[in-house]
């Protein structure tokens, strides 16, 4: 944790410019301002001195104020359940349809159903995330108001169907591919064929054992996901007006707030490192042959 | 078989997704919230706005995303009607400047209130504006107060420049200049005339505050509380501010509708998508991407304005470099720049070629000042470059996060390589604190981006910040006495002999050309079909007084 916060304070301490540049437009911020602000931030001093007011601020509780003078605890506790949610949506879709399309394709490989899934996906991963967002947006939202265009004050999850959607679109393609890729081996083991010539109906085969057994990589995956996800996040944030992380990240970098990009990225680290140790725990679940001592 | 079917559906998709992504903008409108009030009076707008970068204090307020709150909350001395942007005496009952400018006798109209009903007289303002020059208040506008008599003393001087001891603690915590004489008079006593005063006191900085300001400035900054004809009911910065119509404001200007709301987007082009679906009232800007072709024009028919704004683009040669001192040198590139082809293929239009220093908008324009000099003509900028010392090669440096800049600065490069036959290169600057970083470290080798933006509109806000030697905007480190010497002229005049002054120092511009006109910028804004009467000013803001919902 150390590690990542002290490297991400020196990149954003790297960035050329300063919380004063840019600040007042075409005029110069007057020497009052730059004086107080300088004081404040400990601007003066050398990087690693600024690194120990930092931590020693944070270790406080203390993370400083934003640039209109709200603390940057009140703004993360604000932005990350929006981001989170819409987080939420995009892996229960790519859970879901990803794993369900997925099965059903390699069940019924070969036959229209699987090709259908098979270009769809490959549409998906195809199209940059933006331009799919913008497409939905327009059709879906403006000409056709199947879905709200911009997601409401608090976002409420009927609003995020369509922009978790957009974000999970292009894993949910690849969940889509391995899943079936995944299952379609499995199909072909010892064993799979084993239970079927022992008589067991081949709905219940598949059920316990096919599908646990395939979904190992595809957890893998949807774990090692949630990061992209998370990151991805500010793209969709923009199409749909999502008050969340990503427009706080964005800001905080064009105005050169040091504590708030280091705070809004420690927790995205926690959050990574916390899902990883979730889809560890969960192979267990799925595979008895994994076991920890 | 198979192998047919399976090429059949790809051809589908294919062609579906491509049919999908290029009618992205297509077809008009849909759907309109047609609901809200019918008749003239009453009803809520919703308003595009970005997250106010700093606390929602007048004189901490330099950006868009605080303005167009605060200019709604309070009302200062004069305001700037919608459509001349001439000033209107608001709070002020009279403005009187004495002869030479130097003194200003300010009366305020009686019996007016804050919307915590409590009274507005001098102190409001006098206290405010000691308040926001006050160096340890840190706030951003404080720079407007320099002219006051006894700003220095609130602002003591650093003693070791950039080093480590820092300036005192100011010994008092008023001007000199300013006098309260009764509750409802107060008067100013400049260093020097200010004969621009007058339209200057409608400015953000100078609105007044109420006595509870001071016990909890941070508090305010969440929640102001001003004089205004709207007042803050809720909302913060990251989802909007709800302002509702105040009924106790006086003023000539009462809005018809009973609430605003401000709502903050992280993107435009969201809020263009609602604008489309009804949710989204006015815009006072319209994406990019739907400027091409004038898109915006056919997804809102007799929805939309593009009108001029006080906001210039120039080109400004480094006068601190050897190489860039020579105004022969300066007029060959500014004659070799076809503007009118730049502005008609880059902006689509909505920008204007520029014909001096000044935005047409303004009280003292004058058009042509720049004369010849403005004018494309390669024959002529050919001649003059053989004359030129300094032949290249040239860069123009931009900050690249600007949708407009890389293409209109690559072709001010290619028009000087093709008329006058020099290298030249865009360089681009990744963000604009950087690139304004570079700039005010005064080292640049090549010339460079400026644009402003007024303040408040008049002729002196475009000349003096920017080009009176070692004003605090003059990026390119310009000095030229004789344009020194008629501002300081025409700050003591006033009305038509004070502009025609300014409009003197302006033609000296044209003398060296150290600072290239480039274009005026268009406003293009739309708004949705619940709304009616819309009107913008030369701020580029929403006119909240006169929109009616249908």
């Amino acid at each position: 944790m150390i590690g990542s916060t002290l490297l991400i304070f020196t990149m954003v301490w790297a960035l050329p410019g300063d919380p004063f540049s840019g600040r007042c437009g075409q005029r110069p911020c007057p020497a009052s301002f730059v004086a107080a602000e300088t004081a404040r931030l400990h601007l003066d001093k050398p990087l690693p001195v600024q690194y120990l007011y930092f931590l020693g601020n944070l270790l406080r509780g203390n993370l400083g104020l934003t640039s209109d003078g709200t603390s940057v605890a009140h703004e993360l506790a604000r932005a990350y359940p929006i981001t989170l949610k819409l987080t939420t949506v995009a892996i229960l879709m790519e859970i879901v349809l990803g794993i369900g399309i997925g099965i059903i394709a390699a069940l019924r490989r070969g036959k229209f159903f699987d090709n259908l899934t098979l270009i769809t996906s490959l549409v998906a991963i195809s199209f940059p995330v933006f331009v799919i967002g913008f497409v939905l947006q327009y059709v879906l939202g403006v000409r056709f108001a199947l879905f709200p265009v911009t997601v409401g004050y608090g976002a409420p999850w009927g609003d995020l169907i369509l922009p978790g959607f957009v974000l999970a679109l292009l894993s949910l393609a690849f969940v889509l591919r391995l899943t079936r890729a995944s299952l379609l081996e499995t199909l072909n083991a010892d064993y799979v064929r084993t239970a079927i010539a022992k008589g067991l109906p081949r709905s219940l085969v598949i059920r316990r054992h096919v599908v646990r057994n395939s979904l190992i990589p595809v957890v893998t995956y949807i774990g090692a996901d949630v990061g992209v996800l998370l990151g991805g996040a500010i793209v969709t944030e923009g199409i749909f007006n999502i008050q969340g992380v990503g427009g706080l990240l964005y800001q905080s970098i064009r105005l050169r707030e040091n504590a708030t990009v280091v705070s809004v990225t420690t927790v995205l680290v926690l959050i990574v490192l916390i899902v990883n140790l979730l889809v560890d725990l969960f192979y267990a679940v799925l595979d008895p042959r994994i076991r920890y001592e | 078989m198979k192998q047919r079917k399976l090429i059949l559906t790809s051809a589908l998709f294919a062609a579906g997704a491509l049919a999908l992504t290029a009618c992205g903008g297509g077809s008009s409108s849909s759907s309109s919230s047609g609901s809200g009030s019918s008749g003239a009076k009453g009803g809520s707008v919703t308003i595009y706005n970005v997250k106010p970068q700093n606390p929602l204090i007048p004189t901490d307020t330099n950006e868009v995303g605080g303005s167009n709150v605060l200019d709604n909350l309070f009302t200062g001395l004069v305001r700037y009607d919608p459509t001349t942007a001439a000033p209107i005496l608001s709070a002020a009952e009279s403005i009187t400047p004495s002869k030479k400018s130097e003194f200003w006798d300010i009366k305020l109209k009686p019996g007016q209130m804050f919307q915590d009903n409590t009274p507005v007289t001098a102190s409001s303002f006098v206290d405010a504006w000691n308040w926001g020059a006050y160096a340890p208040n840190a706030q951003l506008n404080s720079s407007f107060f320099t002219p006051i008599k006894g700003y220095d003393d609130l602002n003591p001087a650093d003693p070791d420049g950039d080093g480590p001891k820092t300036a005192p603690v100011p010994k008092v915590k008023t001007m000199s200049g300013l006098k309260v004489i009764s509750p409802t008079e107060f008067t100013i006593e400049f260093k020097t005339p200010q004969s621009f005063f007058r339209v200057e006191a409608g400015y953000a900085a100078f609105f007044p505050l109420p006595t509870s300001f001071y016990k909890d400035p941070a508090a305010f900054g969440k929640k102001p509380i001003g004089n205004g004809p709207f007042q803050l009911v809720s909302g913060d910065g990251s989802t909007g501010f709800v302002l509702k119509a105040w009924a106790g404001y006086q003023g000539a200007d009462k809005p018809s509708i009973t609430q605003a709301t401000f709502k903050t987007y992280t993107s435009d082009t969201a809020a263009y998508a609602d604008i489309q679906a009804g949710n989204l009232d006015f815009m006072d800007e319209v994406p990019p991407g739907d400027l091409v072709n004038d898109q915006f024009k056919k997804d809102m028919p007799g929805r939309f304005i593009s009108k001029p704004v006080g906001l210039i683009g120039t080109l400004t040669m480094p006068s601190y470099d050897k190489d860039y001192q020579d105004p022969i040198l300066h007029k060959a590139i500014s004659m070799a720049i076809d503007r009118a082809t730049i502005t008609k293929s880059v902006f689509n239009g909505s920008y204007i070629p520029a014909t001096g220093w000044v935005s047409p908008v303004v009280d003292g324009y004058k058009a042509g000042a720049c004369g010849v000099n403005c004018d494309y003509n390669p024959t002529m900028a050919k001649q003059l470059f053989a004359q030129a010392k300094f032949k290249g090669p040239f860069t123009i440096s931009y900050n690249g996060d600007r949708t407009g800049n890389k293409e209109a600065y690559e072709a001010i490069c290619h028009n000087i390589q093709n008329n006058l036959g020099a290298s030249c290169t865009a360089k681009p600057y990744v963000d604009f604190a950087t690139f304004r970083a570079a700039v005010t470290s005064y080292k640049m080798t090549g010339m460079f981006r400026t644009a402003w933006q007024m303040d408040y509109p008049s002729i002196q806000d475009y000349l003096e910040p920017l080009y009176v030697t070692n004003a605090s905007s003059n990026d390119g480190k310009y000095s030229n006495k004789t344009f020194d010497s008629l501002i300081t002229k025409a700050d003591g005049q006033s009305g038509a002999a004070a502009n025609a002054t300014y409009q003197q120092a302006e033609a000296t511009l044209a003398t060296d050309m150290s600072i290239v006109p480039l274009w005026y910028e268009n406003q293009s804004a739309v708004w949705s079909s619940r709304v009616t009467n819309v009107k913008t000013t030369p701020f580029s803001t929403i006119d909240l007084t006169d929109i009616k919902v249908k």
